[in-house]
């Protein structure tokens, strides 16, 4: 898979000495959905308006579809769209002024049925003769999707883009973003939402204290750092586990025989297990596994960096 | 040169000028017919000529100036303040667009709502007093000339302000009161010779007096003179301005 965004040995330092960004290096893949995640001030609004060109970088490089963010900064402006975690659009500017005003910013020329074609798409159009200080926080979180996509980039920032959204609208906007990359268009999103990166992402970066501190795709990541657990409902309680149980480091929890095992490692063998608890006399009426979700890794990943 | 960029903030600037054309427009234009009433109806009575010109005429460019400076610096400090206040300045750091096509559409924009404001104020005033312009072409260069600096010391303004006071505190207290002692409603030759030698300090009389020389033939001093101040301030606003984007002084961290 090619590269659509490169950034080598990325390093902000603000004027008032805090280093925001320490040696970022990462790469982001054509067409892929990437989420970015970190607690708050880790550096991920910081390192989107660096590419952007909202921020200047004190060390480093950021190349855009091969192109230089600086020297060349005509070139990948163009191919990138931005949705800020504000909603900053013009109060008194309608709906229809506001969008093609992006597309003109952009270098664009008119083009009001590609225009119609996006605010249609993002059920904007019964509002394109709104003024923006009547529409509804969702209503603006689309327009300003629609101002981003305005000029057709290849790369779309979203930062933080369901952030007071209702879950309804919040699925609808996956969606959305979901045609995007069908589209063929490279999404990267900042959210707070652990269940939004779980549901849409194809690759997940972390971000700490302005460092990546991890970078993998969902699936590899939830198998390298998740855990899973076998619970098996006992129907009679114990008062301890088994002697002949005491390699398999079970946990005793009221009538729960609890057995927590790490996905990545091969050690564990479930068959083996429910053997040598049939083999103790043990027998139950239930069995059920649990993993852990994206939100216990990213905690543990935070914690631990 | 990205054309269709500077077209869009233009245009856009322009769009904002429209929707709040009573505060743009007619709030300067009443005001200016005020000054006709007070100070050409009511002050002319007793003050009759000024070197051989009717009080009522003697005071349109000074008028002119008085709107044509205000405007200008308050049209472009809030063109680009606006943004700043509102976090919509995202949009234009993050756009393909150099500094200098951001200043063409911002300071473009200003300009032209000046020299608008310019002509409207002077077919006004030719509703009250005869208006006679010996030298339109130089009366237009001065107008152009004027509203381009002003608007980019409006455009300075606009950056360096963190307030909606600090946008106000440049035009109420330091160009207002130099317009008011600048000549635009009386000559210096007026003064006493010691406030005459106070007055070439305020530049604002150099501005006005060369473009009282295009109406009129008659200058407090020399149009080369008041051609050169306003060349320097141009120069500065540029220098300032160049400054600001090469260190990105409150546009960028």
């Amino acid at each position: 898979m090619s590269t659509i965004l490169s950034i080598n040995n990325l390093t902000k330092v603000y004027s008032s000495n805090f280093k925001a960004l320490n040696n970022i290096n990462l790469q982001i893949h054509r067409g892929e959905i990437f989420a970015l995640l970190g607690p708050n001030g880790a550096g991920k609004t910081t390192l989107i308006n660096i590419i952007c060109g909202i921020v200047n970088p004190t060390e480093g490089e950021v190349l855009v579809d091969g192109y230089n963010i600086i020297k060349d900064f005509r070139k990948t402006r163009s191919l990138i769209g931005l949705v800020p975690q504000e909603l900053v659009a013009e109060a008194f500017e309608t709906v229809w002024h506001t969008v093609n005003f992006s597309r003109g910013l952009f270098g664009k020329a008119t083009d009001h049925a590609y225009i119609e074609k996006v605010i249609k798409q993002l059920s904007l159009w019964d509002k394109k003769d709104n003024k923006m200080m009547t529409l509804s926080g969702g209503m603006k979180r689309r327009v300003m999707i629609a101002k981003a996509l305005s000029h057709k980039p290849k790369v779309l920032f979203l930062d933080e883009p369901t952030a007071g959204v209702d879950v309804s609208l919040r699925q609808d906007m996956w969606k959305q973003v979901r045609d995007l990359q069908k589209s063929g268009v490279t999404i990267i999103l900042t959210t707070h939402y652990i269940e939004e990166a779980e549901e849409m992402a194809d690759r997940i970066g972390v971000i700490n204290k302005g460092e990546i501190i991890v970078t993998e795709s969902k699936n590899e990541l939830m198998k390298k750092l998740g855990r899973k657990q076998l619970i098996l409902d006992l129907r009679s309680s114990l008062s301890s586990i088994p002697a002949s149980l005491s390699k398999w480091a079970l946990e005793l929890n009221n009538d729960k025989l609890i057995y927590t095992y790490d996905t990545a490692k091969e050690e564990f063998c479930i068959p083996e297990l429910l053997a040598s608890i049939a083999s103790a006399g043990i027998t139950f009426k239930d069995i059920h596994t649990k993993q852990s979700s994206l939100e216990e890794i990213f905690i543990k990943l935070v914690k631990t960096s | 040169m990205n054309f269709y960029s500077i077209k869009a903030i233009y245009n856009f600037e322009m769009a904002r000028w429209w929707r709040t054309v009573a505060q743009s427009i007619l709030s300067p234009v009443i005001s200016t017919t005020l000054y006709f009433v007070v100070f050409g109806s009511a002050i002319g009575s007793r003050i009759t000529e000024i070197d051989g010109i009717s009080y009522g005429s003697f005071i349109v460019p000074g008028l002119v100036m008085l709107a044509v400076l205000t405007e200008s610096i308050s049209n472009a400090s809030f063109g680009i303040y606006f943004p700043r206040f509102t976090g919509n300045i995202y949009e234009l750091l993050s756009a393909p667009i150099s500094y200098i096509e951001i200043l063409l559409g911002y300071v473009g924009a200003a300009t032209t709502k000046s020299i608008i404001l310019g002509i409207m104020i002077l077919t006004t005033a030719g509703f009250f007093v005869p208006l006679e312009i010996r030298h339109p072409i130089v009366m237009l260069f001065f107008l152009i000339l004027t509203s381009l600096t002003f608007c980019m010391f409006g455009f300075i303004i606009g950056i360096w302000a963190d307030g909606f006071e600090k946008l106000q505190i440049i035009p109420a207290l330091i160009i207002t009161p130099l317009t008011f002692l600048g000549g635009s409603f009386y000559t210096i030759n007026m003064l006493p010779v010691f406030w005459q030698k106070v007055s070439l300090f305020n530049p604002v009389v150099y501005l006005i007096s060369g473009f009282r020389w295009s109406f009129y033939e008659k200058a407090d001093v020399s149009l080369k003179l008041s051609l050169i101040v306003i060349f320097v301030f141009l120069l500065a606003c540029i220098v300032l301005i160049r400054w600001i984007f090469k260190t990105g002084y409150r546009l960028k961290s």
